[in-house]
């Protein structure tokens, strides 16, 4: 048996993926732009995306912020560089933990629905007829997603910036007896609003990722229930893959000088 | 004295999947306001054979002409208005299930704003009336309903903007005999109040001698017999006679692994 065959078949596979998903990325952001625009779906999803969201980047935000601040504290004390705390933790907040964090929740939360109920219409013809109803699919649920996704994410991270903040100012005042005043200058006089301005960015991005793959994965389920599942976990995996990928170029891009 | 074009034609329509050939030289005239069913056994390409019309497959190969107009290789935007005339039933309903009732019967004339919300959902009602379901029926959400009732609403949404040509996807599959019986006659009430075209494909022989004008059957990607619904008795047709019949022995094989 030739073992090369399998390896390139494999890769083979894999371009062929590749193709089919930039196809669908290029022909999802052509219809962003042209009309019509069904605004009320896009406010449905930046709602779905933006709003209850909130709680599970909260949540996360807030305990990476105070294990940041604590693992940096018994790290730190080594060089008795404590006081560098408040500022590992703002740009580690900002710059990585809060995007990064903040995509991969949202991925698991946002990205399985989008592809769970996509998939769902896939199966039981509902994207046929909205074709039979004149309505582009393309247009009326991944458009409005896409949307909703890139916009609403730089949002969402912003918010688990705050919260991140001061998760470590929580655990650093109230359990390591750093001063709050000398702890909250810190924090604010080392933040730049380049370090902000890149988190935002990477928000974005990682939310257009997030709403593409679960719209990608359910758009083109099929195999009933199991291929639904199937979708959801590709979905999510995916994103996931792509978040951390994207991050390291991204962050190759702002602060490799 | 020129012959009217028909309101569809196929001509030699070729579809396969890989390697399995659905369609092999499908051929298939249905007339202004003629009710024509389909019939054939499970798998034998009759849904496939709507969706290329209606664009949701590419045929590989052949002609079909709605009205005229080419939609073998069209454009997406020659689908679209091909896809106007349209109105579909489809097998599961394929209701939108995060819309109420009557945005799903009205959904349409909404998305290519024909109408504004008001107006479709009065529009919705009347159609809800038209298929025997109450004004309250449209403020339920899909998973509300019977089989039954998803069924009645879905085949509201096909007539809400009037088609010109409507197509039924076994309409009666999953439905009690009564319910199924309740569907032949609102589809034959509909297609004529709406003066419709109608193309239907079915296994159902209770539904296809109710509600059609003629019959066609399809077999190994073909249509081998077709002509008036009176005459399927005495088609002649070994093939035709299994299927009707329901016989298990005959010309007709089915792929059984032992």
């Amino acid at each position: 048996m030739n073992v090369l065959q399998p390896i390139g078949r494999v890769f083979l596979a894999f371009l062929a993926t590749v193709g089919r998903i930039s196809i669908f990325t290029l022909d999802g952001i052509s219809h962003c732009f042209r009309p019509p625009f069904y605004f009320r779906i896009i406010g449905r999803q930046m709602v779905e995306i933006g709003y209850y969201s909130l709680p599970v980047v909260g949540l996360t935000a807030i305990f990476a912020g105070m294990v940041l601040a604590l693992q940096s504290y018994t790290g730190f004390a080594r060089f008795s560089a404590e006081g560098a705390i408040a500022n590992v933790v703002v740009l580690s907040i900002t710059r990585e933990l809060g995007p990064v964090l903040a995509g991969l929740m949202v991925a698991g939360r946002i990205g399985a629905a989008m592809a769970a109920e996509l998939g769902t219409m896939r199966v039981t013809e509902q994207i046929d007829a909205l074709t039979t109803l004149s309505t582009n699919p393309m247009k009326y649920l991944v458009a409005p997603r896409l949307i909703a996704g890139f916009t609403m994410m730089p949002f969402l991270v912003l918010v688990a910036d705050v919260i991140g903040v001061f998760g470590g100012y929580i655990v650093s005042v109230y359990k390591l007896g750093f001063n709050p005043s000398i702890y909250l200058q810190n924090t604010w006089d080392f933040l730049e609003a380049h370090d902000v301005i890149s988190g935002l960015v990477k928000a974005s991005v990682f939310g257009f990722i997030v709403t593409l793959m679960g719209c990608y994965h359910g758009y083109n389920s099929k195999g009933g229930a199991e291929g639904v599942g199937a979708a959801t976990t590709n979905a999510v995996v995916s994103a996931s893959i792509l978040i951390l990928s994207f991050d390291y170029i991204l962050t190759e891009i702002f602060f490799a000088n | 004295m020129n012959e009217k074009q028909p309101k569809i034609r196929m001509r030699g329509v070729k579809k396969s999947f890989g390697a399995k050939v659905v369609l092999d030289g499908f051929d298939l005239d249905v007339a202004e306001g003629e009710s024509v069913v389909v019939i054939g056994g499970s798998g034998s390409g009759k849904s496939v054979s709507i969706k290329c019309v209606l664009g949701l497959l590419k045929a590989d190969g052949g002609s079909i002409q709605v009205d005229g107009v080419e939609v073998v290789g069209a454009k997406a935007e020659t689908h679209e208005q091909v896809n106007r005339k349209f109105g579909m039933l489809f097998q599961g309903a394929a209701l939108f299930d995060s819309l109420p009732v009557w945005e799903n019967v009205s959904f349409g004339l909404l998305a290519q704003k024909r109408v504004d919300r008001k107006e479709g959902r009065e529009i919705a009602t009347a159609k809800l009336a038209q298929v025997g379901l109450a004004p309250e029926v449209g403020d339920l959400r899909p998973a509300e309903l019977s089989g039954g009732m998803q069924k009645r609403v879905a085949l509201a949404r096909a007539i809400a903007a009037d088609p010109e040509i409507i197509f039924f996807d076994e309409p009666t599959t999953g439905l009690d005999p009564i319910m199924a019986d309740v569907i032949n006659d609102l589809i034959i009430k509909i297609t004529r109040e709406v003066g419709a075209t109608a193309l239907s494909i079915t296994h159902d022989m209770v539904s296809a001698r109710k509600i059609a004008n003629r019959i066609a059957m399809l077999y190994d990607g073909r249509i081998i017999w077709a002509g008036p619904t009176a005459d399927i008795d005495t088609s002649g047709n070994a093939y035709v006679d299994q299927f009707i019949h329901g016989r298990a022995e005959g010309p007709i094989k089915m792929a059984i692994r032992k």
